[in-house]
């Protein structure tokens, strides 16, 4: 075949799955079914797939392993660790505070099926639950960026505190812009990048700015 | 494509009439929504009626609602639908929310930058932004007023940014509702030439917001007459793409209704901004003496303004 000549897989997208040829039918004990293995085996497994995704999100480049294989369990653990963090504030005793809980997680969500809403208005080839996946994944970097803030205003609320605050969390809002707009980026039309990257800086901001306006009580 | 080969049947004989007369003049392409009104306006030009022409669009409405019957031929409750709402490039919704910030006298926004393509993405992302802005800038002003007291422990204020939304959205879709309804009743009893859907109408009122949100950001200044310097400054660029908009919708009609349809836009325009300034960003200090208030165990208490 001339033409396949110079086809050929790029070397990052990791190439894996199972190859069965169903032949008649046969027993359920012959099947592979995760009803008998350890219970161990079935949540390391699941812990794995989280783990590798998190490290896709801290060292962004191209491959389509958050894309492909998307779940949704780690922007639920994100979501929750973060509205966990939030709390604590002025919100409890004052009535004007910081965000509840239900307000974290009703804007971190809401703002994501809109957002992918609009990239697929716009004509965009993602799935639903893909581009959900990666922009609750790639909420990480904030929420690291919540944990490095708490623990310095656990040592001090001057005006050191806040410049060191500022600086981590414009620097965690870089990251989580630009890891997202790396995986979703390329599912868009090209004259239309600029109008789906703009809710995701919009979202992302939000986010930072509830995390940088945290005051203990 | 039946409809449209129709159509341009139809047309054939208009063209052939219309280039038998002038030769010169330039052929009308359709498939290219933004070079439309180039060629209309030479072609109306020597028809000798510009200036009514630029304002009302007369000879393209219908030419307009037909284009605009292509498009959303999609049931409503299929995705496919709403998408032809989202059916923008970036240099167009960079061009309307241009001209939203810099009204060019005698030309209506509507003709000329929706041109029978209302988007939804530039109304509910400007509207989003805005009500973002505002509670932020309110609470960053907040905070620089009331800096250096001992006594003022930062909150970041989060109802407000749900207030904000609510007012903000409510804003921009129920009072083009309104305006969309009371001209459709309007538009029964004496005949209007210029109608605009309803999507349109939300077009307008989406990016003429947007000038509010470098105000809102300026307004973090914490001096009273430069507050409201901004706040009339963005209220004639805003509400002058509104008047200029609707006001060929108007016109014809009885001269009472017409001035009152206007005036309550402008007004409610301008209720909105005053509400938000007055509301999301604190007065600024002013130096008066407190007055010394003798408590009972003999301290002495000074009330702060």
């Amino acid at each position: 075949f001339p033409g396949l000549t110079d086809v050929s897989i790029s070397e990052d997208i990791p190439v894996e799955g199972e190859i069965t040829v169903p032949v008649g039918s046969h027993s359920p004990d012959e099947d592979f079914s995760t009803l008998d293995e350890p219970v161990r085996d079935t949540i390391m497994r699941d812990l794995k797939a989280v783990g590798k995704k998190f490290v896709h999100v801290m060292y962004p480049k191209k491959s389509s392993a958050l894309l492909r294989d998307w779940d949704l369990w780690g922007p639920l653990v994100l979501c929750v660790s973060l509205a966990l963090m939030l709390q604590g504030g002025s919100a409890d005793s004052r009535d004007d505070g910081g965000p509840q809980f239900a307000e974290v997680f009703v804007i971190i969500w809401f703002g994501a099926v809109v957002i992918t809403l609009n990239s697929k208005l716009l004509g965009g080839t993602i799935s639903f639950f893909q581009s959900l996946c990666v922009l609750g994944y790639c909420v990480l970097p904030l929420t690291v960026a919540m944990l490095v803030c708490r623990l310095v205003l656990l040592v001090g609320s001057g005006t050191i505190s806040f410049i060191i605050r500022l600086v981590v969390v414009i620097a965690m809002f870089g990251w989580s812009t630009l890891a997202s707009t790396a995986f979703l980026a390329d599912s868009q039309p090209p004259n239309r990048k600029a109008l789906v990257v703009y809710p995701i800086f919009l979202f992302y901001f939000v986010i930072s700015w509830m995390i940088l306006t945290f005051t203990p009580q | 494509i039946a409809y449209l080969a129709m159509y341009l049947f139809a047309e054939f004989d208009d063209a052939a009439n219309l280039l038998a007369a002038n030769p010169d003049a330039t052929t009308i392409s359709i498939d290219e929504p933004v070079e439309i009104p180039k060629n209309q306006h030479s072609h109306l030009q020597q028809t000798g009626r510009e200036e009514d022409d630029e304002l009302l669009g007369t000879n393209d409405s219908d030419k307009t609602e037909l284009l605009a019957g292509q498009k959303k031929s999609a049931p409503f409750w299929t995705f496919d639908y709403y998408q032809t709402f989202f059916d923008v490039d970036t240099y167009q919704v960079l061009d309307r929310i241009k001209g939203s910030v810099f009204p060019v006298p005698g030309k209506n926004f509507v003709r000329l930058y929706i041109r029978s393509n209302p988007d939804l993405y530039g109304p509910f992302w400007i509207c989003a932004t805005l009500v973002f802005t505002i509670a932020v800038s309110g609470n960053l002003s907040n905070f620089f007023i009331h800096l250096g007291k001992p006594t003022y422990h930062y909150v970041p204020e989060f109802r407000k940014v749900s207030i904000a939304a609510t007012t903000i959205y409510a804003y921009a879709w129920l009072v083009p509702l309104a305006l969309w309804g009371f001209l459709m009743w309007r538009n029964s009893k004496v005949m209007n030439i210029v109608s605009y859907s309803f999507l349109e109408i939300v077009c307008v009122y989406g990016y003429s917001l947007f000038i509010y949100i470098p105000t809102a950001i300026l307004w973090i200044i914490p001096q009273e007459v430069v507050r409201w310097v901004l706040m009339v400054f963005s209220l004639c660029l805003s509400g002058s793409v509104l008047v200029m908009t609707f006001w060929p919708a108007v016109r014809d009609d009885n001269r009472r209704v017409a001035l009152v349809t206007v005036g309550t836009i402008v007004l409610l325009h301008a209720l909105l901004s005053v509400g938000c300034l007055a509301y999301f960003f604190d007065a600024p200090e002013v130096d008066v003496p407190a007055p010394i208030i003798p408590a009972e165990n003999g301290t002495v208490i000074t009330k702060s303004q």
